[in-house]
């Protein structure tokens, strides 16, 4: 797909996701904000994943770990027409298929349910190996939180996927720099990440614009090129990114906005 | 009347607790503002350990400062204080019986729009199997900063369940007592006792108004403490009651009602109706529509009453 058709729908996302924690009252703006280009670089030019073979056990799969971004992935699928735009909207409600947290049972395209932190890496490891046992091309990614990694069980994935040199897996690590209580590096300092996946057996992708699908492109080739190990694209994101007042704020986590933010929001993206 | 949720009152109690005991060490996993836990930074800032992410790790760090004789609150969502850590909470905590206050919040499906993952409904089945662990449920402000400072007290394990929704204040009268393991009579009636633990506490006295209006009066139990079970409450309910009907925010497998049935198959046998959610996970939305269709509040409990007057 273009830039241009993919600057279109990453505006698209991003309105949806300020309308759907909106309307629900709840829900993760910040880091669903930070990822959306990554998530249409990966759903519309990466990932082979279309009606067609939809429904396969198999093909390339994308686990969020770090679940509570769920609207970066409903807007994502839904741009993909596996839903009606309409659904997104009932995101959060009694009784919707768009949980709070992504429940693979209830939507199309989920192809793992998750919200409870540093699982989803593992899961991948999971996928990749079976891809090995039957010998396929199918290849298996995971969006990781920076704050997610203190989770000891991200390491024992880490070490388990260089164990069996799964090159079928590609991480992608949302360094934004905030989790809840404050920056990472205050909270509990996971950094470097660089030196500590290399030293677990990874290769290490350094993504310094994850906004410019152009370094986002070459960043997923360099994965896809190397073999006998995993690799983890680290991305420099931004939490909140480009809603000037959401933007760096570890407040906007877990806070909906209200009417009078939502229209400011909409506004500066000029979009209504 | 007053609203304030049982998390909002441990933060308070704690606070409190940390500026007279220097014995007091808090941990918490990245969620210091929703727990409450991080309030006491404002009198012992030097006394709160963030551990990050990193719910395992926190529960066995909080089994080292006990050892070396802190009394440790230990504080994080439910589902990830007792889901994530159950077994550094079994074998590091509770085998060797320390001193961990394992207070957790956002228990239960009124966590509301997060959904089931977010959602404990097995944590107090996996508390009350560990030997010498106490567990308490608070139902409103009063009683959480009670149970906090009684915990405060005990030696050894605990783990005390709270909610993130506020929730009216009933605790308020001069003549109010919090004592662990004693559960409160709040109504006195007759033929059916409803033994409620938590916010149902709040859900169980609308039924009792409701049934009233009716003519019907039933008994209406807060059952703060699931473990140690108040033994001779509970009896003396059986004796005196043709139904007992448990009410829980929780599963009705391994819960508080479970807890009861144990205890009075072998004690006083009596019928006992469990009132909780039916080995389903929950699902998003607001935690008054998850009650109602998961059939935990006044309209279900008034209607598993007439059931069996
Ligand atoms: C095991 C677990 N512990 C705690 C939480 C609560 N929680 C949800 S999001 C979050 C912070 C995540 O920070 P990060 O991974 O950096 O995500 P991002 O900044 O991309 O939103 C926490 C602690 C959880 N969902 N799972
Ligand atoms: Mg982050």
């Amino acid at each position: 797909m273009n830039y241009q058709d993919r600057e279109r729908i990453a505006l698209n996302m991003r309105a949806n996701i300020l309308k759907m924690t909106n309307q629900a009252a709840s829900g993760h703006p910040g880091g669903s904000l930070s990822a959306v280009e990554l998530m249409i670089t990966l759903f519309f030019n990466e990932m082979n994943i279309n009606e067609d073979n939809l429904n396969d056990v198999q093909r390339d799969k994308f686990v969020l770990s770090k679940g509570h971004a769920s609207p970066v992935l409903y807007s994502v699928l839904a741009a993909k027409g596996f839903f009606p735009e309409s659904e997104l909207m009932k995101f959060r409600n009694l009784g919707a298929d768009l949980q709070g947290h992504p429940n693979m049972k209830s939507v199309r395209g989920v192809d793992m349910s998750t919200g409870s932190l540093g699982q989803g890496l593992s899961v991948a490891v999971g996928m990749s190996l079976a891809n090995k046992l039957d010998n396929n091309d199918f290849r298996t990614y995971v969006l990781c939180g920076d704050g997610e990694c203190e989770e000891g069980q991200i390491w024992e994935a880490s070490m388990a996927a260089a164990h069996y040199k799964l090159d079928n897996l590609c991480a992608i690590l949302d360094f934004n720099g905030l989790q809840i209580d404050g920056n990472v590096t205050d909270v509990m300092n996971p950094t470097p990440f660089d030196k500590k996946f290399e030293a677990f057996g990874w290769n290490v992708i350094d993504l310094e614009n994850p906004y410019d699908y152009t370094q986002i492109e070459e960043a997923f080739a360099k994965a896809r090129l190397c073999k006998g190990k995993p690799s983890i694209i680290i991305a420099h994101t931004v939490k909140g990114k480009g809603i000037s007042f959401m933007e760096n704020k570890s407040a906007w986590h877990g806070v909906a906005p209200n009417n009078e933010q939502l229209k400011a929001a909409l506004e500066e993206l000029g979009v209504q | 009347m007053a609203k304030i949720a049982t998390r909002d009152a441990y933060g308070k109690a704690l606070t409190e607790l940390c500026e007279v005991r220097n014995d007091i060490v808090v941990l918490d996993a990245d969620l210091s503002g929703s727990t409450k836990s991080g309030m006491m930074k404002k009198v012992a800032p030097e006394r709160h350990f963030n551990m990050g992410i990193a719910e395992g790790n926190m529960m066995a760090v909080a089994a080292g400062l006990a050892a070396s004789g802190k009394t440790v609150f230990a504080s994080s969502f439910a589902m990830f204080a007792v889901g994530r850590a159950y077994e550094q909470i079994r074998n590091s905590i509770g085998y060797p019986q320390m001193n961990v206050k394992i207070c957790a919040s956002h228990a239960g499906i009124t966590v509301g729009e997060d959904g089931a993952s977010h959602q404990t409904i097995e944590d107090i089945g996996l508390m009350r199997v560990i030997p010498g662990m106490t567990v308490v449920q608070p139902c409103d402000g009063p009683e959480a900063e009670a149970a906090i400072k009684a915990v405060a007290e005990l030696k050894g394990p605990c783990f005390v369940r709270l909610g993130r929704s506020a929730v009216e204040v009933i605790n308020d009268s001069p003549d109010y007592k919090f004592e662990l393991g004693k559960a409160n009579v709040l109504k006195r009636g007759s033929k059916v006792a409803l033994v409620a633990t938590g916010c149902l506490v709040h859900e169980a006295l609308k039924a009792y108004e409701m049934l009233k209006e009716e003519g019907i009066e039933v008994t209406v139990v807060n059952l703060h403490t699931i473990k140690p079970l108040d033994e001779t409450c509970l009896v003396e309910l059986a004796k005196t009651h043709d139904v007992l009907i448990t009410c829980e925010e929780h599963s009705i497998l391994t819960g508080m009602g479970s807890a009861v049935c144990e205890l009075l198959s072998e004690k006083q046998p009596v019928r006992i109706l469990r009132i909780g959610q039916k080995d389903v996970f929950g699902e998003s939305g607001k935690p008054a529509e998850l009650l109602h269709k998961y059939e935990m509040d006044a309209e279900a409990i008034v209607k598993a009453v007439k059931g069996v007057y």
